[in-house]
């Protein structure tokens, strides 16, 4: 599979399908491996780098060897395609900007990438649409239990699997879900909750994963203790404790507004339709504050102009690079506005 | 029980020690007496490069562990400190003694691993520990009623009683 034909469509993860995908955008799962014998990236010398990296491929490639995997070399994508990757979630912004021999394997259907030299050798993913904990989990594991038999892992009786950096130490998971909580923000009681979770001992985090700051209405939850409780306890905390609170205030947040405020409430999903429809410029944040209004218009039965699909290709087409991927152009900043300006209105005035 | 010397109504929970020259000073104030003067009851998660800067500020025999050097990768503890990063695995025996309290406190204290490991690993593994695992989430499964991971589950433990 080449780039350029992600394009054409959106990974499973947006498929706003899965179990409670009105407030669970995705369910995502990384693994952090590291292959004993060799050091750490930070003190791997470019040789050691690239025998990693060809060695981390050919394992890959020869454990997948049945399923139509692609492999992307990260040195020899440019700019704009890393940039979309990381638009995708398929790779971290880390690294797409880092140096030297580095990859990602990709299933067909976009659920699982396979990171070759990130911050540890082997950084792998799967993420899901909606609440899908075990579904996640057992995914990559089994693609664990796959390379395993192909590589000899760093791994520690007392400490488990053994990660550059101390705070991935132990089952080098973390797992985090994808939130959409747009009425908790609106009623102002969105802090009161994030502070709940960071007391659970959750880090909270915006869209793009660690680095991001959680702003407009879409948080991502993961766990911050990887040493000393199994990845079973991990998940049963978010399935029992975590995601039920959340989702309760959430649910309890959309109701109080439909009943007490159901004029604001039309009025901020429609003035953002009408804003969408009719913008000249517009930037990809206030995009998606409107596109979050729609989805809980949708989701309340108050908003049918539009339906999932279409807007959750209008999340991925509109940010930057999936942007200038579609015009062929690379664009500066104003021009971007512009162009997704008309692309959205195109989308939604069916022009 | 203390009560607290703020509010003078609540439970003090939390105590503490003001070194000043004249001597010690003690004082007992409650969660939210303690909370409100700035002393969090309950601390917030750390960063690891918080955690590294502080840990070094309040352990003075750790300056003499930061010249530790790694045989096998070279890394010294200061680099570590600096960069968050270790350089090899084997850092983590090389840098034990001065690790290990510093992931206890990122990792909420836990310092020993629990959960999966590496099945063709030499390390003998503790079959007992593993059944206990094993059977406390079959229960949850069952709880939840979610019969696809129960029945994954209970054949994973009929295969360590069979071994």
């Amino acid at each position: 599979m080449k780039i350029d034909e992600l394009l054409g469509r959106t990974g499973e993860w947006l498929r706003a399908t899965g179990p409670m995908s009105d407030v669970v955008i995705s369910t995502r799962v990384r693994l952090a491996r590291n292959v004993s014998g060799y050091p750490f990236l930070t003190k791997a010398t470019s040789d050691k780098r690239d025998e990693l990296a060809d060695l981390l491929k050919r394992g890959i490639q020869a454990a997948v060897k049945e399923h139509k995997w692609s492999y992307f070399d990260i040195t020899r994508v440019g700019e704009l395609d890393r940039q979309m990757l990381v638009e995708r979630h398929l790779i971290s912004r880390q690294h797409a900007e880092a140096e030297g021999s580095r990859g990602v394997s990709v299933s067909p259907d976009e659920t699982v990438a396979l990171m070759v030299n990130e911050e540890d050798h082997l950084r792998m993913q799967s993420i899901r649409c909606g609440l899908q904990l075990e579904q996640v989990w057992e995914e990559i594991s089994g693609i664990d239990d796959l390379l395993e038999q192909r590589f000899e892992y760093a791994y520690h009786p007392r400490y488990g699997y053994l990660t550059a950096c101390p705070t991935n130490v132990g089952t080098g998971m973390r797992l985090s879900v994808m939130l959409h909580l747009p009425a908790l923000k609106l009623t102002n009681e969105i802090e009161k909750v994030l502070r709940a979770a960071r007391d659970m001992r959750l880090a909270v985090r915006g869209l793009f994963g660690e680095g991001t700051e959680a702003t407009g209405d879409f948080f991502q939850l993961s766990n911050q203790t990887t040493l000393g409780r199994p990845e079973e306890d991990i998940i049963s905390d978010f399935r029992s404790e975590i995601l039920p609170k959340v989702l309760e205030f959430e649910a309890a947040a959309r109701q109080a507004l439909v009943r007490e405020r159901p004029v604001a409430l039309d009025d901020k999903i429609w003035r953002s339709y009408g804003i969408l429809q009719n913008a000249r410029s517009i930037s990809s944040e206030e995009t998606l504050a409107h596109l979050s209004h729609l989805r809980m218009g949708i989701h309340l039965g108050r908003f049918r102009e539009i339906d999932l699909k279409t807007l959750n290709e209008l999340f991925l087409m509109t940010q930057p690079a999936h942007l200038q991927k579609q015009t062929g152009n690379r664009l500066s900043g104003e021009d971007r506005s512009v162009a997704r300006a008309g692309y959205i209105r195109k989308r939604l005035n069916r022009e | 029980m203390s009560q607290c010397q703020r509010c003078k109504k609540a439970v003090a929970t939390v105590h503490l020690t003001d070194v000043t020259k004249t001597g010690n000073r003690t004082r007992d104030l409650c969660d939210r007496c303690a909370h409100e003067e700035g002393y969090a009851a309950k601390a917030p998660p750390v960063q690891i490069n918080e955690i590294l800067s502080n840990f070094v500020l309040q352990a003075p025999q750790i300056q003499e562990l930061a010249a530790l050097t790694c045989p096998h990768c070279q890394m010294t503890f200061a680099e570590f400190r600096n960069g968050g990063l270790l350089g090899c695995p084997h850092d983590y025996e090389i840098f034990e003694q001065a690790l290990l309290p510093l992931m206890q406190r990122a990792q909420d204290g836990n310092s020993r691993h629990s959960g999966k490991s590496p099945r063709r690993t030499d390390a003998p593994r503790d079959f007992q520990i593993e059944l206990v695992r094993l059977r406390r989430n079959l229960e949850q499964a069952v709880e939840r009623e979610d019969y696809e991971a129960a029945a994954r589950l209970r054949d994973q433990i009929d295969s360590i009683e069979t071994r």
